[in-house]
This record gives structure tokens, C-alpha cells and sequence, in this order.
């Protein structure tokens, strides 16, 4: 492992100073992904700056009836607070169906949308990977891709974005709060990340030095009807294969509002803006559950791949967005 | 690039120094002699590190030292409360032949012990059916879906989950019924 130097600046300020002002500097919060690529090789920064004691560790009421999620709060913390499981049960659900207690209690809200993918090549520095070494190659692609996109990959790069939360979070219409060199700004968390194109190197909107200081999410009446669900090779302690956020809202046998967002489909956590469309003022039957998934997957593109690629998603997806949806459907009559 | 820090570890006040690569398992293990938990995977993946830092259970294989100046940090062998006393969580394990080899047994044990408290601070989980509610505790064949929920990330190489899962489930019996 390259040594580095270890630094806790007194403010958020000073840390995104001494992040912006060093090309080989890093943000270091819960440890639980950069660690690992360190010790992987996969990350070799020069300086890591720990921000778990300088942005907000609480969860503040929004006047607009939404929460402020500080970057420090733990991913366990969030997961657990009364107010997120009262409004937002497709979060609090998100949240315990990643990694382990353990992990939990040490990941944080600005870390956890910020891990990188679990593409194995990415994380065998032996194998080329564009998103690691830009131009080495990508050898995901013709290799193993059981575990890649589906939706908006590229020649370059076919991973797929492997956190839990951000995917209730897209499904919410969450913003980010950033601190750059250069001042504040909002990122809406649709945005954040982005698809690989040609510069699969970056997962995201952010510069160097740009630091996540909170989380909002918005006040959204629909959000108390939701759910996340979860597909995976075993029971627990797994990534997504394909997951689905959903909030729905059914008014006397029609879809009247909805909100989807899916996992482990892309490189991104990927808000289906045609499957919502789709169901708006449809009938709330499985008919329409399964047109809404065809809407989402029309541009859906496969991988072959050595161990019988990822064709499996798509009906997969398909069977999971509908049962969800369907879930939630029965909720709505049963109240 | 060497720096120095204090560790609690079971009680006892350390002063070291450290390279800031060390990670807290081998700050634990190999400068303090601290070697309960145990080194399975190093990557997060098995739980074998499993260690309470102010009585949250973590990994420490991939909690930098350095990071953790000042904390207060219980292992399996630090969670007994006098020298020939048991933790009703090694009594369970015992009693239930809850290992085989013993090497995930520590980090089995500081896991379980965090598991109790956050079933009873009511933290949900993703089997929890109800997560406004919290975990139904009342019920026994949830119970046993929250515990092997809970206790997914420490790994045992042997097999020995049947008495894993039976001793964690006697233990929150056993604090259930006392909170009655
Ligand atoms: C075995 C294992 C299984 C897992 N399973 C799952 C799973 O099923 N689902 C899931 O979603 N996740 C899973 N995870 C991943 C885990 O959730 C993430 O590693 C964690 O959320 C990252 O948060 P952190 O605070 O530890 O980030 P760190 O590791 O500290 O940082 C991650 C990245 O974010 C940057 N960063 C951190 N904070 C900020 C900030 N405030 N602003 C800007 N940049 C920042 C860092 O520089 C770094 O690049 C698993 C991890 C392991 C090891
Ligand atoms: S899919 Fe992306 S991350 Fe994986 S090897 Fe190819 S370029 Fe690297
Ligand atoms: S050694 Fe820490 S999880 Fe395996
Ligand atoms: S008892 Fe041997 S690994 Fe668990």
C-alpha cells in the first residue's frame, strides 16, 4: 500500500481546500470501500482527509416536511430514525438490505453514494479496466457480466452503480448538497452520477474537492407508500443482481402518482422516467405493471458474456417491478 | 508516515504509535496483543473482526487506526465482566455449540452482543415486516428471521449457524423476558 499522510482539518472549508489543492488527495469518511482500495491497489491517494467529524452527523426537519441527512450520519443511524420509517419506508428498507450490520454502523451518507462499482476487473488491478486506468480496455466486456448493465453502458465501460440507498434516493427526488473550492451548490441525486460514455473513470458530476455535506429529501406525501425490494444470488449480505424503489399512489383503480427507480441495471441508479409515465392514469392491474416495465427496458441491451451474460435481468426486472408495484397496489386497497 | 494515538481496548488505556496504513484489526493484534478478533478476510467480507468501538459493533479490518484516536474499543475477550465470568453471550455459545474451530467465534460474539442492543433500541431490518413498528419480538419464527438477518455478515466456515442462530436466540430471550 503507497503510505499517505492522514489529516483532519479543523472545518468542511479547510478539508475541501486541502482535498482541492492536492491531485492525489481523498476524502476518507466511514473507510468502508477505501480502505478496501487501498488495500486492493485500487486507490493509492497521497493524503486522505477525514471528514466524518466535520460534516453534520443529524437528521434536521426540512421546513417544507422534508429531512436534511447530514454526510456523517451513519447508514445504520438513517435506517433506524422514526422519522425516515414513518415517510420514507422505501429508504428505510434500502438501507438494511446493504452489507452487514457492521458495515452499516461505520458507512456514511456522503460515502455510501460514492462507492465504487463492484466490477471484479475493476478491483483486480492484473485485469485492464478503463475505469481504473482510462484506455487500458475493458475486460468486463466478453468476460463475466452476470453483475453489469443492462441500460445506458458503453463500449467503454458496462458496470453498474452497487449502492442500495442511492436508489431509494433517485426514487425520491433527494438533493445533494455540495461544498466545492468555489462555494456551495445543489445537485439534484438523479444527477449526481452519470453514464459511462467515453470517461467511465468518473461516476459523477463531482470535482476534485467537491464534498457531500448533506443529503435533503423532499417532503413527498406519495413516499409513505413505498417499498424497496431487493434480488440477489443469496438472502443477505449480497449486492443487488436488480432492485426496484418504488412509491405509488392509487386513487379508486388508477395509478394517480408514482415514483420508480431501479438498481443494478446501470451506472447509475436509474430513474424510470418512462415506466412512471407509463402508469399515470393507467389502471392499477398487472397489465399495466408489466407495460411500465417494458417502457422501462425498451432500450435494454444485454451482455453476453462467458458465464451466460445478463439476459436474465430483464425478465428478472420485469417480475420484480411488477410484484412490487402490485404490493403496493394492495396496501393502498387494504387501507 | 508514522503517527500517534490512544486506544481503550477492554478497559486498558494504550499509547502507540502507528503507520497510518495499519489498519485497527492489526493495531489490535499485533502492536497490543489484542488477539480476539481475527483476521479472516481483511477485505469486510466475513466478520471474523467483528469489534465494539463505543458499543457499536464494526469491522476493524477496514477501520484505518489512525482514524480512531481516542476510541473505546471492546473485543470478545474484553466483553466478560470480571476475570472468571462468562458474558451470557459466551455462556450461550457454549451451552449451544455455537462453533466448531472457534476462529469467527469472537467476532461472532461481539456481533451477537451489538444484534441485542439494536433489537432493543428496535432498529428495523430488511426482513422486518413492519419497519415503522420495528421487529416483532414477540414471535419466535421472527426472531429467528432477525437473527439470521442481523448475524449474515460474520461467516462461519464450519457450519456451525444452527447453534449460532440458537444462542443468539436464547440470549434475547433471555433479555426479552427480563425487560417484561
Ligand atoms: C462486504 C461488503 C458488502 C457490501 N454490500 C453492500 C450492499 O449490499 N449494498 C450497498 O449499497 N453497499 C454495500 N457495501 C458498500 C458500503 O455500503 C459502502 O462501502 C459504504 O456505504 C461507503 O461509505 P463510507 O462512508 O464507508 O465511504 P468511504 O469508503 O469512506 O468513501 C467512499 C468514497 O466516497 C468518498 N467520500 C466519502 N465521503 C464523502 C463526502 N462527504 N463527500 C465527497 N466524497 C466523499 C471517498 O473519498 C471515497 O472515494 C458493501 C461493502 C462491503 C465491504
Ligand atoms: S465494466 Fe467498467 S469497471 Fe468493469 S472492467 Fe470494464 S471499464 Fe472497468
Ligand atoms: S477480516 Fe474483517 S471482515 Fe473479514
Ligand atoms: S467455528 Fe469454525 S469458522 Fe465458525
Amino acid at each position: 500500500m503507497r503510505p499517505f499522510a492522514y489529516a483532519t482539518p479543523p472545518d468542511a472549508r479547510e478539508a475541501v481546500l486541502a482535498v482541492a489543492e492536492r491531485p492525489d488527495a481523498s476524502f476518507l469518511a466511514g473507510g468502508t470501500n477505501i480502505v478496501d482500495h487501498l488495500r486492493l491497489g485500487v486507490a493509492t491517494p497521497g493524503l486522505l482527509v477525514d471528514v466524518t467529524a466535520l460534516t453534520s452527523a443529524e437528521i434536521e426537519d426540512l421546513p417544507d416536511g422534508g429531512l436534511r441527512i447530514g454526510a456523517a450520519v451513519r447508514n445504520s443511524d438513517l435506517a433506524a430514525d422514526h422519522r425516515v420509517r414513518a415517510r420514507y419506508p422505501v429508504l428505510a428498507q434500502a438501507l438494511p438490505s446493504g452489507a452487514s450490520g457492521q458495515l452499516r454502523n461505520m458507512a456514511t451518507t456522503g460515502g455510501n453514494p460514492l462507492q465504487r462499482t463492484r466490477c471484479v476487473y475493476f478491483q483486480d488491478v492484473t485485469t485492464p479496466c478503463n475505469k481504473r486506468e482510462p484506455g487500458s480496455g475493458c475486460a468486463a466486456i466478453g468476460g463475466a457480466t452476470r453483475n453489469h448493465a443492462i441500460l445506458g453502458a458503453s463500449e467503454h465501460c458496462i458496470a453498474t452503480h452497487p449502492s442500495d440507498m442511492a436508489v431509494a434516493l433517485a426514487a425520491l427526488d433527494a438533493q445533494v448538497q455540495v461544498l466545492g473550492p468555489d462555494g456551495d451548490r445543489t445537485i439534484p441525486f438523479t444527477d449526481l452520477h452519470t453514464l459511462p460514455g467515453s470517461t467511465p473513470e468518473h461516476d459523477t458530476v463531482l470535482g476534485h474537492g467537491d464534498l457531500i455535506t448533506a443529503i435533503d429529501v423532499p417532503a413527498l406525501p406519495l413516499a409513505t407508500r413505498s417499498r424497496y425490494r431487493k434480488v440477489r444470488d443469496r438472502a443477505s449480505y449480497a449486492f443487488a443482481l436488480v432492485s426496484v424503489a418504488a412509491c405509488l399512489d392509487v386513487a379508486d383503480g388508477e395509478v394517480h402518482d408514482v415514483r420508480i427507480a431501479l438498481g443494478g441495471v446501470a451506472h447509475k441508479p436509474w430513474r424510470a422516467h418512462r415506466a412512471e409515465e407509463a402508469l399515470r392514469g393507467a389502471p392499477a392491474t398487472d397489465e399495466s405493471y408489466r407495460a411500465a416495465a417494458e417502457a422501462a427496458l425498451t432500450d435494454a441491451l444485454p451482455q453476453e458474456g462467458f458465464d451466460g451474460g445478463n439476459a436474465f435481468k430483464i425478465p428478472l426486472l420485469t417480475g420484480t417491478l411488477v410484484s412490487t408495484l402490485r404490493e403496493l397496489a394492495g396496501e393502498e386497497t387494504r387501507t | 508516515m508514522e503517527t500517534e494515538l490512544t486506544l481503550q481496548v477492554d478497559g486498558a488505556t494504550h499509547r502507540l504509535r502507528v503507520d497510518t496504513r495499519t489498519s485497527l484489526l492489526d493495531a489490535l493484534r499485533q502492536r497490543l496483543g489484542a488477539t480476539s478478533p481475527k483476521k479472516g478476510c481483511d477485505h469486510g467480507q466475513c466478520g471474523a473482526c467483528t469489534v465494539l468501538v463505543g458499543g457499536r459493533r464494526i469491522l476493524a479490518c477496514l477501520a484505518l487506526a489512525v482514524a480512531h484516536d481516542g476510541a473505546e474499543v471492546t473485543t470478545a475477550a474484553g466483553l466478560a465482566p470480571g476475570p472468571d465470568e462468562d458474558h451470557p453471550v459466551h455462556r450461550a455459545f457454549v451451552d449451544h455449540d455455537a462453533f466448531q474451530c472457534g476462529y469467527c467465534t469472537p467476532g461472532q460474539v461481539c456481533s451477537a452482543v451489538g444484534v441485542l442492543d439494536e433489537l432493543e433500541r428496535g432498529w428495523p431490518s430488511a426482513v422486518t415486516a413492519d419497519v415503522a413498528g420495528g421487529p416483532d419480538l414477540a414471535d419466535a419464527g421472527a426472531v429467528d428471521r432477525e437473527i439470521a438477518e442481523r448475524m449474515s455478515g460474520n461467516l462461519c466456515r464450519c457450519g456451525a449457524y444452527k447453534g449460532i442462530r440458537a444462542a443468539v436466540a436464547e440470549v434475547v430471550g433471555v433479555a426479552e423476558g427480563a425487560r417484561r
